[in-house]
């Protein structure tokens, strides 16, 4: 077969397209920890923010400001739980640190361990909303049919925008994907 | 421009030393000539052309009166998936690899395509995936029936024939990125002395930046569908909540393949038509440059503007603006096309063929599936479209009467090339109009139910949808059935018909008119010489 017309290799621009397809396989992968950044730093996606008590207890209390934090409590399909609020909602002052208590009890007369995940409404409010101490930080093991309250503490940033009057917190409750 | 080892004369008699194919069913089997894969891909996609065509009259038949009359909704749904992938993976694409096989080669004087042992692995990768991902409709657990877009959590909720599907994908996914290393590597180093980048035929252009839109965002989806497969089979957790993933990161990886996936399903349709028009018209294309920079900035914009299939999951203003103006300014490359179109058209000497009628049918028919494509760029319209039959109106007005008549224009054009003998004219006239009228009846009556609010993907409606699903779902199968007559055409053109000359076409410019009609086994072994006849502009 007549070569004459062949300026190139082609090794060379296939191996390249190779390359190419190989580095936008790794890309897909790439976009996993670029989404949890992004989602980081705007605050998207509902993902709350962690603070120190120390830092906390540094933050001055906001002026006359009320804003009502309601608390939502789901069970996914993969898990039996009884799983709710002990109080539906509560006003908090911007600045200050408050404490919240979930109610859990396993359905299951064996043991499961379970994992709450969190999210908060408008995504707006989710980079000033941020915890201290969170039943959602640790897995939560359960003896069969037993019962916990488990704890969280919050405290919402005096800077949140003006606007927002009203805050979400919903909880997904999870079997641990580790056991199923 | 002479070369000392052209000594065979020119190719209209390439019959020297020829070896014609081998005999018998081997030689579809191991055959690396490009010609003979580019039948093979046209044949295999024709071939899934009606097994999705049947998928697509199960849910018209379905869709024909409110409530359940044929089919559980699971086999329903199973329907809708398996039609949008036959139609994607099994059918637009595979067709335009194989005129991409058959007409490059011919179109820049080059004698094959660049990596043929590559080429063959290609195709025959195709019938195996194909086979692997039907068979799941056999298995227990039913086929894939959560949408082609194979949104998690729904996705992984599906039986054992999952990892089927991902397999299916992962192979097609394969031979397509193949397919276009193989389509690159030919346009870079395959091209004769004169035939500049900037010479190149408008189909051979579209089918580069598309090779490129391939090799780019297939593997991407692979890794997507890998993803899903290991959340299911090897406990990760990149979609799942409960391990702190995020199913809404499905969506963005997959639409940042699925956007530019749409433009390889138009792109080379683009450039048929642009080698149809001018051809029709017997004037040169209007706007040459503009529309190879056109075509470029699509394949640009295609990959900033995902997010608009997304609008309703919840984005910040400033994401949905973003989203919203980069989709919209993908109409001005698009509307550059359209417009040098159809200055091509203006003031020529027009002739209507079947394979003009197609082409003029794909600008009119592919611009209306474009404006309700901007309709629901408008974020807080698309919140009201999202997910009804509007959307379902939009996409089939662009990949039906926009896609599937690039394919047919491009069947009747050069068919006679490929097979010597001419199409039968008149049917060939009777295809296009019955086809044209049906297809209509098929998809506008989607938009009056889509904007008065019937959701997408469900077999049952609400009563006053019932008159226009009807009259689409009579649409549909007048539709289907005109098909027939388009096989028949073409199997009637492969065993007979009045000779074809080598030009074919009055207007016809370029190398592939050059060589005899039906092209020879092997043409272009020695290289064109190219001058202003030949080329395209």
């Amino acid at each position: 077969m007549s070569t004459s017309a062949q300026s190139g290799s082609h090794k060379v621009v296939a191996g390249k397209m190779l390359l190419l397809a190989v580095g936008m396989f790794g890309f897909g992968y790439l976009m996993v920890p670029m989404y949890d950044i992004i989602c980081e730093i705007t605050g998207l996606n509902g993902k709350t923010g962690r603070v120190s008590v120390a830092e906390a207890e540094s933050q001055a209390a906001a002026e006359d400001r009320w804003i009502t934090v309601e608390f939502v409590a789901n069970v996914n399909s993969s898990g039996a739980w009884e799983f709710r609020p002990n109080v539906k909602e509560i006003q908090v002052k911007p600045g200050e640190l408050y404490k919240a208590t979930y109610f859990a009890q396993n359905l299951l007369s064996v043991d499961v361990v379970g994992q709450a995940t969190p999210s908060v409404s408008p995504s707006a409010a989710a980079p000033y909303f941020n915890k201290t101490e969170c039943f959602c930080f640790t897995r939560q093991e359960f003896e069969a049919n037993s019962i916990k309250d488990m704890p969280l503490t919050f405290i919402i940033d005096p800077k949140i925008p003006r606007n927002i009057d009203r805050v979400t917190l919903s909880y997904t409750f999870f079997k641990s994907p580790e056991q199923s | 421009m002479s070369y000392s080892d052209n000594t065979h004369g020119d190719t209209h008699h390439g019959d020297h030393d020829d070896h014609g194919p081998a005999p018998g069913l081997m030689r579809w089997v191991t055959t690396t000539n490009h010609k003979d894969i580019g039948t093979l891909y046209l044949w295999f996609s024709l071939l899934m052309f009606f097994i999705g065509g049947a998928m697509a009259l199960i849910i018209r038949a379905e869709l024909g009166a409110p409530g359940i009359q044929f089919v559980d909704p699971m086999f329903f749904n199973s329907m809708t998936t398996m039609h949008a992938i036959v139609m994607i993976f099994g059918v637009v694409m595979p067709a335009f690899v194989g005129l991409a096989n058959w007409m490059i080669p011919m179109m820049i004087g080059a004698p094959d395509m660049a990596l043929p042992r590559l080429n063959n692995w290609s195709f025959w990768i195709m019938p195996f995936a194909f086979t692997i991902m039907l068979s799941t409709l056999f298995m227990d657990s039913g086929g894939p029936a959560g949408g082609w877009t194979l949104y998690p959590p729904l996705v992984l909720q599906m039986g054992d024939s999952f990892a089927y599907v991902i397999f299916a994908i992962h192979f097609m996914g394969i031979s397509s990125v193949m397919g276009s290393i193989n389509i690159v590597a030919t346009i870079f180093n395959m091209r004769p002395p004169g035939m500049t980048l900037m010479h190149m035929p408008m189909f051979v252009w579209t089918w580069l930046i598309t090779a490129f839109l391939l090799v780019a965002t297939i593997p991407v989806f692979a890794g997507a569908v890998t993803m899903l497969l290991t959340d299911r089979f090897f406990d990760t957790s990149f979609f799942s909540a409960a391990g702190g993933g995020d199913p809404v990161m499905f969506q963005h990886i997959f639409w940042f393949f699925g956007h530019p996936e749409v433009y390889i399903l138009i792109l080379p349709a683009f450039g048929i038509v642009s080698s149809i028009i001018p051809t029709f018209a017997r004037k040169p294309l209007f706007g040459y440059d503009s529309m190879v920079y056109a075509t470029a900035s699509i394949a640009f914009l295609s990959f900033i503007v995902w997010a608009h299939h997304m609008f309703t999951t919840g984005m910040p203003l400033a994401a949905e603006l973003f989203f919203m103006f980069s989709t919209m300014m993908i109409s001005v490359p698009t509307g550059v096309k359209v417009f040098n179109w159809v200055s091509t058209m203006w003031r020529g000497s027009m002739s209507f063929e079947t394979p003009m009628l197609f082409a003029i049918g794909f600008v009119i028919m592919f611009t209306i599936g474009g404006l309700s494509g901007l309709m629901l760029a408008i974020t807080p319209a698309d919140i009201q479209y999202h997910d009804t039959y509007f959307v379902v109106a939009h996409f089939h007005y662009v990949l039906v009467p926009g896609a599937i008549y690039s394919l047919m224009a491009a069947t009747y054009y050069w068919i006679p090339k490929w097979t010597g003998n001419m199409y039968d004219e008149t049917l060939g006239k009777w295809h296009f109009w019955i086809s044209t009228i049906f297809v209509n009846v098929l998809f506008f009556p989607m938009h009056f139910v889509g904007l008065a609010g019937m959701p997408r993907r469900i077999p049952d409606y609400s009563l006053q949808f019932a008159d226009w699903n009807f009259v689409a779902t009579i649409g549909a199968f007048g539709f289907g059935f005109s098909q027939l007559l388009f096989v028949y055409i073409i199997v009637k053109c492969v065993k007979g018909g009045e000779k074809a000359t080598g030009e074919v076409w009055e207007g016809a410019r370029g190398l592939e008119w050059t060589v005899d009609s039906p092209a020879p086994y092997h043409t272009f072994e020695t290289a064109p010489v190219i001058n202003e006849s030949t080329l395209t502009r």
